[in-house]
């Protein structure tokens, strides 16, 4: 019975880490971009990128010690579960990934340079659920 | 009718711890600690705090790049274009009633447009001209 009680507690308390996590990865990282699906990179660039945060993609996104302690557990525990992320891409950018490349090779220069995308990096532009991990093709709109 | 004292000594200490935990404050409030951190006498100046914001310092940006010259409106990150809402308070009720929060953007901004933090007394200026900015 203790054992159940202390698994069922464990369960639970683990469970509340994921969310604690996740809404501190909402919080903290789609202050300034969308919270790119962790899964979209593989653990090595997330730790890679975590342990550079204040000289991140160009801008200082340092984070508290306790946050960064999380985000660096949890995000390298969920990286690499999209269907085609294997190897980290150059720089670690989920826009230099093999798999984005060849999904979006239709995509012209001059189209992600629309006013309306500005870069690839804005997936909401076209993919309108991609805050909701919704990045079905049938429901892309290319922006004019 | 009066409060047990030990009521009131319990209510008083939760009150202190939650407002350490969740350091709520006013735009004024951080101000006010900032002009005591930058020494006795020290008042944020709104002309020298509107200098501060929209001028550069040695780097590609300037705070008002992002959060506009006039930051009563909706601004947009250099680099990834998310729309950043008013920094003005009266424009934007939440700025600037978490200390924590505010620390937070302080280094991180001050480090990407002046290449170090910003002194006390910097963020005490540039919080008394945003509180100047009004409806």
């Amino acid at each position: 019975m203790a054992t159940l009680i202390g698994a069922v507690l464990a369960g639970s308390s683990s469970q509340a880490q994921t969310i604690n996590a996740a809404a501190k990865y909402q919080q903290e990282c789609a202050a300034c971009h969308m919270a790119y699906p962790p899964g979209m990179l593989p653990a090595a660039s997330w730790t890679r990128i975590l342990d550079h945060m204040d000289k991140h993609f160009g801008t200082d996104a340092s984070l508290d010690d306790a946050t960064l302690r999380e985000l660096s557990t949890w995000l390298p525990a969920n990286g690499g579960t999209f269907r085609r992320v294997r190897e980290a891409p150059p720089q670690d950018r989920i826009t230099q990934s093999t798999w984005f490349i060849r999904q979006h090779d239709e995509v012209s220069s001059a189209t992600w340079k629309r006013a309306s995308i500005g870069s690839a990096a804005n997936c909401a532009a076209c993919h309108a659920g991609a805050a909701k991990g919704n990045f079905n093709e049938h429901d892309v709109r290319i922006p004019k | 009718m009066n409060a047990h004292p030990y009521f009131k000594l319990t209510a008083t200490i939760a009150l202190a711890l939650f407002t350490a935990m969740a350091c709520a404050a006013s735009p004024a409030e951080l101000q006010a600690g900032y002009e005591a951190q930058a020494g006795p006498g020290s008042k944020g100046n709104a002309h020298r705090g509107q200098l501060f914001f929209t001028s550069k310092h040695g780097k590609d940006w300037a705070c008002a790049n992002c959060h506009t010259a006039s930051p009563t409106v909706d601004g947009k990150h250099a680099t990834t274009g998310k729309v950043i809402g008013p920094l003005a308070p009266a424009f934007n009720p939440e700025r600037f009633t978490d200390a924590t929060k505010a620390e937070k953007w302080f280094r991180r901004n001050c480090n990407d447009v002046a290449g170090r933090e910003c002194t006390a007394g910097e963020k005490a200026d540039v919080l008394a001209w945003l509180q100047t900015l009004k409806r």
